[in-house]
């Protein structure tokens, strides 16, 4: 009985009783639609959810504690791996965090690579919640289409990093190297083919019937029930309530940037669906106006202490040298302190804890993931819900296990 | 967005209210913390939750200062205002000896996952909250991971049986 369940909160070992209808269905860890090693503890009574249990945790690799052994310059590699599908946002959290307590000021070049790069990784990232969103509901074919999608994105990145998945190309004071030649052209073509693209997914599913019936009013969860329950990014401006980091506390000059935050006021799947629909098309407004701005210039900031010189200075000048050696073999020293930045990543808030105690290694960073906070809603969305809708939801909410478990 | 005036305004009414609530009010890097002592840290929240609009706890962290600082452990409390966009961090210390504090997952569901992580990782326990367990470690984990006096690599292999 439901009573029972509920006088052991959340324990992981729900007992069958004889004389009881209901069931419990342990779901994953290795399940396809959990995104992950995700684990779901769900009671049924039929298919009707009664309870459900998320277990985390598989993923675990202890990155928090490893990046108390690194410099800070060689934590921007361990963000990477958290969210995967969106490398370039946590690179950008973890070297403004680190930026806010050095103090330096980054050039506008390097300013504008960032929005550009950001928003280009949005857009990948939403495409692969799309695709597999879709996928775990049942539709196979528009993981095609935002696959071969995402794929041009990720060769952007790579020509401008090196790296696909893991770009590491935001660095403390700056970026790693200026856009190759040509990148705009790339880009500029890019941007060309994308509406073309948002309308074939928008064909493929937006006003399927099938689509539809699965998606809406599945997984309802209130605006003030969403704010209770800590969640930001899409999920949240999926219940109607209006809020973005980009706006509500601007970064790296995206007050000067003209979009919109979309909003919708069901707070269901579908609505989820819809505001990351039409994010995919704000966050392409946003990367055409950051290549209309670029303009040559410095991407690096002036800080000889903290920015590893270029090459060819390193060749001319004695100091660029030292600074280089200094910087590579001891690193530098963070003034004493701790700050909190967060970030409008494709996912939500995305806030690094950052406390320094002098040293050239940080003494704690913590890492609030909007996955990690986001999952935590499951039980409230999916609960009085059926099996098969616990997949749709999980797809809506957009999680990426590497983040949760860190 | 509320600046750093309209931050420290709400730091002085919480004074106004109750002298003993805040201990230390720093203002550094562009951000606005105050020291809570442990006993208040419900009545602050709910405080700057009700009449200050703070409505979304964006995060709860716990830090480690080193087994030879006493008080050893803060947990600081990240809140946001969906109303005014403003973001106040509130810091509370809590001793080896004693970490105990109260849980605030009643003022904001949120709390909940983030309280059970860090029980997990530092070993402060939070009272009266609804299930705490281990959440990312294994439950027969033995230790907290990233207390300063836990070795990078753990103690020995750790194996799943």
């Amino acid at each position: 009985m439901a009573t029972a369940i509920d006088n052991i909160p959340g324990s992981v070992e729900l007992l069958d009783s004889p004389l009881d209808s209901q069931m419990t269905l342990s779901m994953g860890p290795q399940h396809p639609s959990t995104h992950g090693v995700l684990r779901l503890d769900l009671r049924l009574d039929g298919e009707l959810i009664v309870k459900a249990i998320p277990d985390i945790g598989y993923l675990h690799t202890g990155m928090e504690k490893l990046f108390e052994f690194k410099k800070y310059q060689q934590g921007i590699v361990i963000t990477d791996r958290m969210d995967y599908l969106n490398p370039l946002g946590n690179n950008l959290a973890y070297v403004m965090a680190a930026e806010k307590l050095l103090q330096i000021e980054i050039p506008e070049r390097a300013q504008i690579i960032r929005v550009l790069f950001c928003e280009l990784q949005r857009i990948a990232s939403h495409l692969v919640w799309l695709g597999t969103h879709a996928l775990d509901i049942g539709a196979m074919s528009p993981f095609f289409y935002c696959f071969r999608h995402r794929e041009k994105i990720l060769n952007l990145i790579e020509a401008a990093s090196g790296g696909r998945m893991t770009p590491s190309y935001f660095r403390i004071g700056g970026l790693m190297m200026d856009l190759p030649a040509g990148f705009e052209r790339r880009c500029s073509q890019f941007l060309e083919e994308f509406p073309e693209a948002m309308n074939t997914f928008e064909t493929l599913l937006t006003g399927n019937t099938l689509w539809q019936s699965r998606t809406e009013g599945i997984g309802v969860i209130s605006g003030e029930d969403a704010i209770n329950w800590g969640l930001t990014g899409p999920c949240l401006r999926g219940s109607g309530v209006n809020i973005d980091v980009r706006r509500a506390n601007p970064y790296s000059g995206y007050e000067t940037y003209d979009f919109e935050i979309p909003t919708e006021p069901n707070g269901d799947v579908w609505s989820r669906y819809k505001v990351r629909m039409r994010e995919m098309r704000e966050s392409y407004k946003i990367v055409r106006q950051a290549l209309d701005r670029l303009k040559p210039g410095p991407i690096k900031a002036d800080a000889p202490k903290v920015v590893l010189p270029d090459r060819d200075d390193m060749r001319k000048h004695m100091d660029s040298l030292i600074h280089h050696f200094l910087i590579v073999a001891e690193g530098f020293n963070v003034p004493a302190g701790e700050v909190y930045h967060p970030i409008e990543a494709s996912k939500g808030e995305l806030g690094v804890y950052m406390r320094s105690n002098g040293g050239p290694k940080p003494d704690r960073v913590h890492f609030r993931g909007p996955s990690f906070v986001n999952l935590q809603a499951l039980p409230v969305m999916s609960e009085g819900e059926m099996v098969a809708d616990v997949v749709a939801i999980i797809g809506s909410l957009d999680i990426v296990l590497g983040e949760i478990d860190r | 967005m509320a600046d750093k005036t309209a931050l420290l305004g709400f730091v002085e009414n919480l004074k106004a209210k109750n002298a003993a609530w805040v201990e230390e009010v720093i203002d550094a890097f562009g951000e606005v913390s105050i020291v809570v002592p442990r006993e208040a840290i419900v009545d602050v929240c709910k405080t700057l939750r009700d009449e200050h609009q703070f409505d979304l706890l964006a995060d709860l962290c716990g830090a480690d200062r080193g087994p030879e600082e006493d008080p050893r452990f803060v947990v600081n409390y990240h809140l946001f205002s969906t109303k005014h966009y403003g973001r106040l961090r509130v810091k509370v210390r809590v001793s080896e000896d004693d970490a105990k504090i109260h849980t605030v997952s009643h003022l904001w569901r949120t709390a909940d996952w983030h309280e059970r992580e860090t029980y997990d990782l530092f070993g402060v326990v939070f009272e009266n909250h609804p299930d705490l367990r281990r959440i990312l470690l294994p439950s027969d984990f033995d230790g907290h991971a990233l207390r300063k006096d836990y070795p990078l690599r753990g103690y020995e292999p750790y194996s799943m049986n």
